[in-house]
């Protein structure tokens, strides 16, 4: 169908609400656009990463003199080459004020510490010669003990990840609400409780995965750098290369052109960026880095990889008392950018939409030989929703209560807002109730419920259960106070600049950088809508720090709540300077004038108008200006929210397990989420969309196994499952809206929510179905052969063989995921 | 080095290229047809898949010597004197896209798709199109999209032109129709 | 990642491909449609000195007619066996094995020779010749010709009795007379991957009950196998549910399957049972 645009001639609809089709497509559907990995510089010189195919091991030699005389060689460089200006890849969060941090070279220097890490690059004139002489490299490692598995780790008499710090243990940090002062005390509760429930959950090990593997380019110019990465935080990035490697802050230029995704796996400074640099500074040469998905898998970080011991105390009406959660969270060898911070920013969460009087969190950062873990989409927040959420299951069936009864029971009424936790968030607005409602409209609850109560009566193979997940979450990270008084090395604000060309388009710089977010659509109505100026009249630029100098990036769902509502106030700006350009041009007071769909009008005096446009050309002209006005309506604002903005909803999963061969299938899956104000439901329902399937991947699909040696066995897609269109369910979505009060615009972040709230739905839901049969928990993902060892012999389905699957012969090799051993070699164990 | 004659978008190129050269190298690094984009290392994500002699292939499962005297249809050629190809269209109108790094080989796996089955069930297009990985769209809007395509491409809904290609030289960001607006 | 470096030959006949073969050198690599080779040659695994692509080895591919026989030329695309009408009427079992064989964009390239010359023990399409007693001609250098059973075809792990030189030409399918039914049953955790297991049945009914079985089991070990216990069990058994559940608890009987991410093999073994029941069940129309 072809859309015909409304006339021009009447009043203009509001923009915001409208379901605008994306801006960003045209260069997108038709391949006309620039991803990192396209450009191409006169005289550009290629790298190839040389990665340790061992987990820890100290470096004895590396000889590079072969691959030095390979064809198309240009230059090699191992660890020693860069010691003195390499640094330590940045952690920008320490949690507590004695976190260790071992430091993080980017090649390594003397030491290697997990499978993938950098031990020497070589930069040739093309991609293949580079590639080709990565073999030739001859590394020798002299190995050390491997540290894999946590528990182990913090254990009396562990080995050492890093043999110069003095435990695995990175940090340990307490959130006590007794000791904050907003909750009674802990420990009192739980000796007082009538009922505690306790579980350990593992949130297993998961890769980002974004489509686009990573690449960088550098273009040195005399002593100017300019670099193109696929990253989501090229401010953050320009920041952080000029303090780890000493290039003068304004000598950095980082371009994000358009990027294929990231779900925070691109919010990092990453060790092949610092390499890129340091290789084109030391050549004076441009220089291309551009990564293969095996590659991808194994080095960019990994997310998640959490044990979570809960406690949930409750009286026997099922009035919840306290929470307790002590986690152990997987920094992997390294600390990156955010690592430390990423269960932090659970921390607050755990007590989720209840009434907890008591709650305490615990959290100890442990190192493993693994490759280092960051954000991954929700960061914290899923995790501890799928704690609170699945121990609400669990406190249920152990007052043998209807899990949503028990819910509703401890939730926050709608008529509570705002509402301080235990934890000590003010949560903003919602209506619980409301959207659980419509939740169970959209699944069709009662008749599912029916056929659940059927084919158990039946002892059909085939059963049948539903979960829930009633969640919040807190996103638009956020007011700098907050981000200040938990340590986090930046603020939260983010920076908006509006330029009126003469002509009267408009310009809109912010300082989010998108990558599949639909910022070019979104911020172009909020503008428009503000501004009364056509949508179409409004370009949006981001993602380049000449362009937009000032910006704190994309992550964390702040684009819209932080990012965006700087574009409207730093369009309201531009209304107020136009007004004292339009009383002087219409000879009127200020106050008599009106500013409605793009024009001013003088109150009372029919016809006395100017409008923004023709005000932007008189300012461009300057000609007749009033006394004293500096001749320009641009405006900039910088937004720094006061609260974190809660969006909420409730997700039902139908599950069907065939309980023969352990398979789950999800049958329907119905979601309503509160995001506040929707300024593009397409885009919404779009992010919805995206978030369910990897929240849903996550319960089902994905995990990144390492082998006893320390190899990541999930290292192509063949065995890190990515799940395709035919391996997900139709989605029924819909919305209630409650609009939030800290920012301008209402809106709450939509970009995490699905991939936070629908985990627990799924494995809630596949527990329901086989609850009867003696099964309280299964890991995730739930394999079928775990699911059907939970049916059949108990426990949580247990830990996975570790060998990759035979597809290819195996293709697990040396390039793909570190030592060939006989478990990892084949493809299975034979 | 082996000479190759092959034909993209509609132009022959000759070139010489080293046998080991995938295809999708050769389209990106040769040609400068940098829109088919590589996802991956074992033929799983389809981000590369174009149409080889009019069918669907994941080009860095194919050496450029294989495309030899062969006819090679990218991304870059599906537009045609300026006018969407209606699968590109059908794209844009369902935001079946978010970052758009797999569209290139969505588009093209669809297409090959409504070719061998006109008018598919959902289930059919879930299917059809399992060779390829998006990250960001959970796939609804993809499969709302390949719909909207076999509809318009079939004849069967409302449209302005004939088959084949839509006229709408620019793409037109007007409010998709299948969403409802914001409720307050 | 690339390919490490090779010669590239692109014979058009078998003899010309047979030459090529025996002049490749030491490391010699035939390609058919290259969509497990290429993988495994990006990857490094592979590093042959020479490719022989056999795509415009026309003489190689189609199916045609051979009386008793429905023969499948080793390079005829898994896309052409999907919409052939012989393989239809003679053999649907390789049909609906083919359909799940990884995605559209691979079935359009990947052949059905080069499927079953791969030996890979995930592979779809090994355990269907094995359930069909499909016969594998062989040329040897000089053009020389043998043909080899299913049974003795699939040697180890990736191995088969092709020897140093030797191509296969095309797979001989024999028509099944009598009221035969058939069933592939596969089983994965996402769609567009190999089998965890699957199995292949092929059931010949006689008066409400099961005169002959043969089944065929991928994954269960190095090669493709037979599940000849439950074959045994089943010749003879009635055609209920209860009797093919009976006979189906022993298909895993004599297999050796490997542990790895998707399955340890106790696992493995459970679902053969599963698998094979209701592969049975199916093909006997139940
Ligand atoms: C993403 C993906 C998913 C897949 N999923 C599945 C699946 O679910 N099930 C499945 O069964 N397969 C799957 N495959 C493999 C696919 O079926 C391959 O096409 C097939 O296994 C190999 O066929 P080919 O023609 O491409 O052979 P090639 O890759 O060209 O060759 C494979 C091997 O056979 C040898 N060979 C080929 N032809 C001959 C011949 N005529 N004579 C002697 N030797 C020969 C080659 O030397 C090579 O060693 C998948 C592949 C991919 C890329
Ligand atoms: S790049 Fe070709 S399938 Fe992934
Ligand atoms: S739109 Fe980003 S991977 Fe599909």
């Amino acid at each position: 169908m072809t859309m015909v645009e409304e006339p021009a001639t009447t009043a203009p609809a509001r923009e915001v609400g409208q379901s605008r089709k994306r801006k960003e497509d045209a260069r997108l559907i038709t391949g006309k656009t620039t991803w990192t990995d396209n450009m191409v510089l006169p005289g550009m010189l290629h790298l190839a990463v040389v990665r340790s195919p061992v987990a820890h091991a100290k470096i004895a030699n590396v000889d590079v003199s072969a691959a030095q005389q390979a064809p198309g060689v240009i230059a090699v460089f191992t660890g020693r080459d860069f010691a003195e200006e390499q640094g330590s890849i940045p952690c920008a969060w320490p949690v507590t004020p004695d976190m260790v941090n071992p430091g993080h070279p980017s090649i390594a220097v003397e030491e290697v510490n997990h499978v993938g890490e950098a031990v020497a690059v070589i930069a040739a004139r093309s991609k293949a010669a580079a590639m080709d002489a990565v073999e030739l490299v001859d590394v020798d490692y002299d190995q050390l003990p491997v540290v894999l598995d946590m528990e182990a780790a913090v254990a009396e008499e562990a080995d050492l990840c890093h043999d110069h710090v003095e435990s695995n243990e990175s940090f340990a940090f307490v959130f006590d609400a007794g000791e904050a002062g907003t909750g009674v005390d802990t420990e009192q509760v739980f000796a007082d409780a009538e009922v505690v429930v306790s579980r350990r959950f593992v949130q297993q090990r998961l890769i980002p995965a974004f489509m686009e593997p990573r690449a960088v380019v550098v273009q040195p110019q005399g002593d100017n750098y300019t670099m193109w990465s696929s990253t989501q935080v090229p401010h953050i990035l320009r920041l952080m290369l000029a303090m780890v490697t000493g290039t003068p802050e304004h000598k950095l230029r980082v371009i994000a052109p358009d990027v294929g995704g990231g779900f925070g796996g691109k919010l990092q400074v990453t060790p092949e960026e610092v390499i890129s640099l340091l290789v084109a500074k030391r050549l004076g040469k441009p220089v291309k880095w551009a990564e293969t998905r095996s590659e991808s898998l194994m080095s960019a970080h990994h997310g998640r990889d959490q044990i979570q011991y809960i406690d949930i105390a409750a009286d026997r009406e099922g009035n919840v008392k306290g929470l307790r959660c002590r986690i152990l969270s997987d920094m992997g060898a390294y600390l990156r950018l955010v690592s430390p911070g990423i269960p932090i920013l659970g921390a607050f969460m755990y007590v989720g939409i209840y009434k907890f009087p008591a709650y305490r969190f615990e959290c100890r950062g442990v190192f493993t030989n693994k490759t280092p873990t960051d954000a991954y989409r929700g960061a914290g927040r899923p995790e501890a929703t799928f704690a609170i959420e699945r121990i609400m299951d669990e406190l249920a069936v152990e007052l043998d209560m209807d899990p949503l009864e028990l819910r509703r029971k401890n939730w926050i009424g709608a008529e509570e807002f705002p509402f301080t936790t235990a934890a000590g968030l003010e949560y903003d607005s919602g209506d619980y109730e409301g959207a659980t409602q419509q939740a169970l409209q959209l699944l069709g609850y009662d008749e599912l419920r029916e056929e659940q109560r059927r084919r158990r009566e039946s002892n059909d193979p085939v059963q049948l259960g539903i979960g829930f997940s009633t969640f919040t979450e807190m996103c638009g990270l956020a007011p700098s106070r907050v981000l200040g008084s938990l340590s986090y090395g930046a603020g939260g604000w983010e920076h908006a600049s509006i330029r009126m060309l003469p002509t009267g388009k408009v310009e809109v710089v912010t300082g989010s950088s998108a990558h599949g977010q639909g910022h070019e659509t979104a911020w172009s109505q909020l503008v428009a809508d503000e501004l009364g100026v056509p949508f179409e009249d409004v370009e949006v630029l981001h993602g380049d720090t000449s362009i937009s100098p000032r910006g704190l990036d994309t992550y964390g769902s702040r684009s819209l709540v932080v990012g965006g509502a700087a574009v409207v106030n730093a369009a309201a700006k531009v209304v107020a300077k136009a007004r004292k350009v339009a009383a002087h041009l219409l000879e009127a007071s200020e106050d008599d004038l009106e500013f409605a769909n793009g024009s001013f009008a003088v109150r009372g005096t029919p016809g006395a108008t100017k409008s923004i446009q023709e005000i932007a050309l008189a300012t461009f002209a300057a000609h007749d200006f009033p006394e004293g006005v500096e001749p320009s309506i641009d405006a900039d604002a910088t937004f720094d929210p006061v609260n974190f903005s809660f969006p909420h909803g409730t997700h039902v999963c139908a599950m069907e397990v065939d309980t023969e061969t352990g398979r789950v299938e999800i049958r329907k899956y119905a979601c309503v989420d509160d995001v506040g104000t929707i300024v593009n439901p397409l885009i919404v329902e779009g992010q919805v969309h995206g978030g369910l399937a990897q929240g849903i991947a996550q319960a089902l699909y994905e995990e990144a196994v390492y082998d006893a040696d320390g190899n990541l066995t999930t290292g192509t897609f063949v065995d890190y499952l990515v799940p395709s269109a035919a391996d997900l369910p139709h989605f029924e979505t819909g919305h209630t809206v409650h609009p939030a009060p800290g920012n301008p615009i209402g809106a709450k972040g939509i970009g995490e929510a699905g991939c936070i709230a629908s985990t627990p739905a799924v494995v809630n839901a596949a527990l329901d179905a086989v609850r009867h049969l003696g099964v309280s928990d299964i890991r995730m993902p739930l394999t079928p052969e775990r699911v059907w060892r939970a049916i059949h012999q108990g426990g949580d389905g247990g830990d996975r063989a570790t060998a990759g699957t035979n597809a290819y012969g195996g293709a697990q090799t040396e390039t793909t995921a570190g030592v060939a051993t006989d478990a990892s070699a084949l493809g299975g164990d034979r | 080095m082996t000479q190759i004659n092959v034909r993209v978008d509609g132009v022959s190129y000759s070139d010489d290229v080293e046998p080991r050269t995938l295809l999708v190298h050769h389209l990106r690094e040769q040609l400068g047809k940098v829109g088919t984009v590589v996802g991956c290392d074992t033929s799983n994500c389809g981000a590369c898949t174009v149409h080889l002699d009019g069918v669907a292939v994941k080009s860095c499962t194919v050496l450029a010597v294989q495309a030899d005297g062969s006819e090679v249809t990218t991304i870059e050629g599906l537009a045609q004197n300026g006018t969407l190809h209606p699968m590109q269209k059908a794209f844009h109108d369902s935001h079946g896209l978010q970052c758009g790094f797999c569209t290139p080989g969505m588009i093209m796996a669809s297409i090959d798709l409504l070719t061998e089955n006109p008018s598919p069930s959902e289930t059919e297009i879930r299917e059809g199109i399992e060779g390829n990985l998006c990250r960001c769209t959970g796939y609804q809007n993809i499969v709302r999209a390949v719909q909207q395509a076999a509809a318009e491409m079939s004849g069967t809904q409302d449209r302005t032109v004939g088959n084949g290609h839509v006229s709408l030289a620019v793409v037109d960001t007007a409010a998709a129709p299948h969403v409802a607006g914001a409720q307050s | 990642m690339i390919p490490a470096p090779f010669a590239y030959v692109r014979p058009t006949t078998i003899d010309e491909a047979l030459q090529a073969v025996a002049d490749g050198g030491e490391d010699v690599k035939i390609m058919a449609g290259g969509q497990s080779l290429i993988p495994v040659m990006r990857l490094r695994l592979a590093a042959p000195e020479t490719v022989v692509d056999l795509g415009r080895v026309t003489e190689l591919r189609g199916v045609r007619d051979d009386g008793d026989a429905i023969v499948i030329g080793a390079m005829t695309t898994h896309h052409d066996v999907l919409v052939d009408p012989l393989v239809a009427q003679h053999a649907p079992l390789i049909a609906e094995a083919t359909e799940t064989v990884a995605d559209r964009q691979v079935r359009a390239r990947g052949t059905f020779g080069g499927a079953l010359a791969h030996a890979d023990p995930a592979g779809d399409l090994p355990a269907v010749a094995l359930a069909l007693d499909a016969e594998f001609v062989v040329a040897g250098p000089g053009g020389a010709r043998r043909t080899v059973p299913a049974a003795d075809f699939f040697v180890d792990y990736l191995t088969t009795a092709l020897g140093e030189g030797e191509l296969l030409v095309e797979v001989r399918i024999p028509k099944l007379a009598g009221q035969w039914g058939m069933h592939y049953e596969k089983f994965t955790r996402v769609a567009q991957a190999w089998p965890i297991v699957a199995v292949a049945a092929v059931v010949r009914r006689e008066n409400g009950a099961i005169a002959e079985a043969r089944i065929g089991l991928t994954n269960m070990g190095p090669t493709p196998l037979r599940a000849s216990a439950a074959e045994a069990a089943l010749a003879g058994a009635a055609a209920t549910p209860d009797g093919i559940a009976a006979a189906a608890r022993s298909a895993a009987e004599g297999t050796s399957p490997s542990s790895d991410l998707n399955a340890q093999a106790d696992y493995r073994q459970h679902l053969a049972q599963v698998l094979t029941r209701r592969a049975v069940t199916a093909a006997a129309g139940l």
